[in-house]
């Protein structure tokens, strides 16, 4: 019951007024139309690139949301309390990144045909795409966790993280990426979505352990 | 029935800060010399007395740097790791200080691998850069380490900062394989094998030995440098615990 | 009934050796009064005893207590852990979900409101918590005593910014917790209302 308040009270601040959740939206979907720009509007190269431009822009807005991710528990003193209570901090993290995803990540999710739309993509290349970030967006909400609670004290923590976050970011991006690009020549999609969940997996083991302990000498 | 939380008064003295720094002015001379002779063996062995490849010619010499380098690079962040397994489990001052002062130098080997690395790919490939798997992966670890060593710099708490960034380096050790298969799955995927295979039992003892000896020079070079960058990081700390003191006496 | 034992306790902090060798009990329904000029460590004595700050040494003993030491204890600091953007209801309700052991008796809502009320803030219930003013937002702090049932309460500097009918408020709900046979740690300057036992800490 602890950790459920926690995941709702989590998500309801996210969105609520002040909260990160929409302006994650506008931000990836503000990516995605300058992205045409930059490449010039042919409808054949924004097809072929489109997939890649997605997973970026994904990428880059859930950094945005990882800096308050624990600071304002941290800032407010509601981290200690969270320290004090029946369930291991682990599992504390485990639901904070959880709520992080379904507040952040699942509406960029929701954004996506759209986004694809201006890129040009098809619809089963949307399915696909769709399935990647799926399978790959809960190991960016882990990884960020970690770097999150790495900076959480540090004044000026977004760069910082970012720094820490995108190096280890670069497996999600290749096999999310490699899994379209299969589906895209008529390969099977398989290995690469697995990869990417195992990837996932061991996200979902390693940085609850990491981030906890980080949290544990933030003060 | 009771909770409770037991910590012995244990101050960590398997390595006395103190005598470390005498022990590093005793023999540092020796062991700058030594990875001078090295380095003079080694440049000789490897820019005269190895043959130049039939394909390549005198190009392939840069291999004997950017080998070693590439290779000292891996092994600086395998420093860390222990570092910080020294900072985490046993509370060890002198790890904090091992730790810190590996990064940059780690940063450093990295740099110079991908310098050489692109250097050499130059004439090969007719490009600086191609994305090629192996340089691929080091520049990844250059970002790893420059992360890093900013992580060190933002947290002002010598002891704190060993703490957390040793966890992120625990963090990077885990990822690390899984970056270099990733980037090598990547790699395979998008173009042919790498014009650079001159890893492995491929490569013939006329080269073997040089790359050896140069390796050898390098990593008596890190132990050279390490050593007296921890050296003077320890009298830092020292400046700045009389400095806390001084502040405290004046409260 | 727990009873708390500290025991030759260290804690440095920023390579600073704040706390040396301290040693003290309290006993079922006891309250321990911290006190001692600033930057002496008060606070951090408590975030020691609540297993927030790392220990360089010394003994921290809850006997009678099997679980977590942890969930023996809540802690009141000068963070108040309050969501502005949420109501007080809201506030209390997600500490009362998260802090106790097991969902109360008579409802979350029910517990939650009972809590308001103890502190003179039930007429605030639905508003957003960044309408209170700091007493009162330090009076919602002390209202999460009462949503999950702890034998240890850790509080720094519970009156401050109370006005005098919230420091006779607090004196009743302290009175009434040291009369379960609750333990009470605070660091204070003033009088809280019940009778204590004083610990001086000397820099």
């Amino acid at each position: 019951m602890s950790l459920l308040a926690l995941y709702v009270r989590d998500v309801r601040l996210a969105w609520a007024a002040g909260g990160g959740g929409p302006v994650g939206v506008i931000f990836y979907l503000a990516v995605t139309a300058v992205a045409p720009f930059a490449v010039g509007p042919d409808l054949p190269l924004l097809t072929r690139i489109g997939p890649a431009l997605l997973w970026i822009a994904v990428l880059l807005a859930l950094l945005l949301g990882l800096e308050r991710l624990f600071q304002a528990d941290q800032e407010d003193g509601t981290l200690d309390l969270l320290r004090l209570g029946d369930t291991p901090l682990e599992l504390v993290v485990l639901m904070k990144a959880a709520a992080h995803w379904t507040a952040a990540a699942l509406p960029l999710l929701a954004a996506t045909p759209f986004a694809a739309l201006l890129l040009n993509l098809d619809g089963a290349a949307i399915l696909v795409t769709l399935a990647t970030f799926l399978v790959g967006t809960p190991a960016l909400a882990l990884v960020g966790a970690v770097g999150a609670a790495v900076a959480v004290s540090l004044r000026r923590a977004g760069v910082l993280i970012a720094i820490l976050v995108l190096p280890l970011s670069v497996p999600v991006v290749i096999f999310g990426v490699s899994a379209i690009e299969a589906a895209g020549a008529g390969r099977a999609v398989g290995p690469s979505l697995a990869l990417l969940g195992a990837v996932t997996l061991v996200a979902a083991v390693v940085a609850p352990l990491a981030a906890a302990a980080a949290l544990r000498e933030s003060e | 029935m009771s909770t409770t939380l037991r910590t012995d008064l244990v101050r960590p003295s398997i390595i006395n800060p103190g005598r470390f720094g005498a022990l590093v002015d005793r023999y540092m001379p020796f062991l700058a010399a030594l990875t001078a002779l090295a380095f003079a063996v080694g440049l000789y062995l490897a820019l005269w007395a190895s043959p130049e490849d039939y394909q390549q010619g005198a190009t392939v010499r840069i291999m004997y740097v950017h080998v070693p380098a590439a290779w000292l690079a891996l092994f600086t962040y395998m420093v860390m790791a222990s570092a910080a397994l020294g900072t985490l489990v046993w509370r060890h001052p002198l790890a904090d200080v091992a730790g810190k002062t590996a990064a940059p130098i780690g940063a450093v080997f990295t740099a110079i691998s991908l310098a050489s690395g692109s250097i050499w790919g130059k004439p090969m490939w007719g490009a600086w850069w191609v994305w090629d798997a192996r340089l691929t992966s080091m520049l990844i670890l250059l970002f790893m380490y420059l992360g890093l060593i900013a992580l060190w710099r933002a947290i002002d708490d010598p002891g704190r900062a060993a703490r957390v960034t040793g966890i992120a380096t625990l963090v990077g050790v885990i990822n690390i394989p899984i970056i270099k298969f990733s980037v090598d799955w990547w790699n395979t995927l998008h173009q042919g094998a790498s014009v650079m295979r001159f890893d492995g039992p491929t490569i013939h003892p006329s080269m073997l030995v040089p790359l050896l000896v140069m390796a050898l020079a390098f990593m008596l070079l890190f132990a050279t440098v390490h050593l007296s960058a921890m050296r003077t990081e320890l009298i830092r700390r020292r400046a700045r615990t009389v400095r806390l003191r001084t502040a405290r006496g004046t409260r | 009934m727990v009873s708390l034992k500290v025991d030759c306790l260290v804690v440095e902090r920023g390579g600073r050796r704040v706390i040396d060798g301290l040693s003290f009990a309290a006993d079922p329904g006891e309250a321990v009064a911290v006190t001692g000029p600033n930057g002496v460590g008060k606070s951090t004595l408590l975030r020691a005893v609540a297993g927030l700050t790392a220990v360089v040494g010394g003994c921290i003993t809850l006997s009678q207590w099997p679980e977590r030491r942890q969930s023996a204890m809540h802690l009141v600091g000068h963070r108040e852990a309050i969501k502005p953007q949420h109501s007080l209801l809201d506030n209390l309700a997600f500490w009362c979900r998260f802090l106790a052991a097991e969902p109360p008796a008579d409802g979350v809502e029910a517990t939650v409101e009972a809590a308001l009320d103890a502190v003179g803030l039930v007429h605030l219930a639905d508003a957003p918590a960044e309408l209170l003013s700091q007493g009162q937002r330090r009076r919602l702090a002390l209202a999460r005593l009462l949503v999950a049932p702890r034998p240890l309460w850790l509080l720094d500097e519970p009156t401050a910014g109370l006005d005098t009918a919230s420091r006779a408020r607090l004196a009743g709900l302290l009175a009434r917790h040291l009369d379960g046979g609750g333990l009470l740690l605070a660091a204070t300057h003033e009088e809280i209302g019940v009778p204590t036992r004083a610990l001086a800490l000397a820099a």
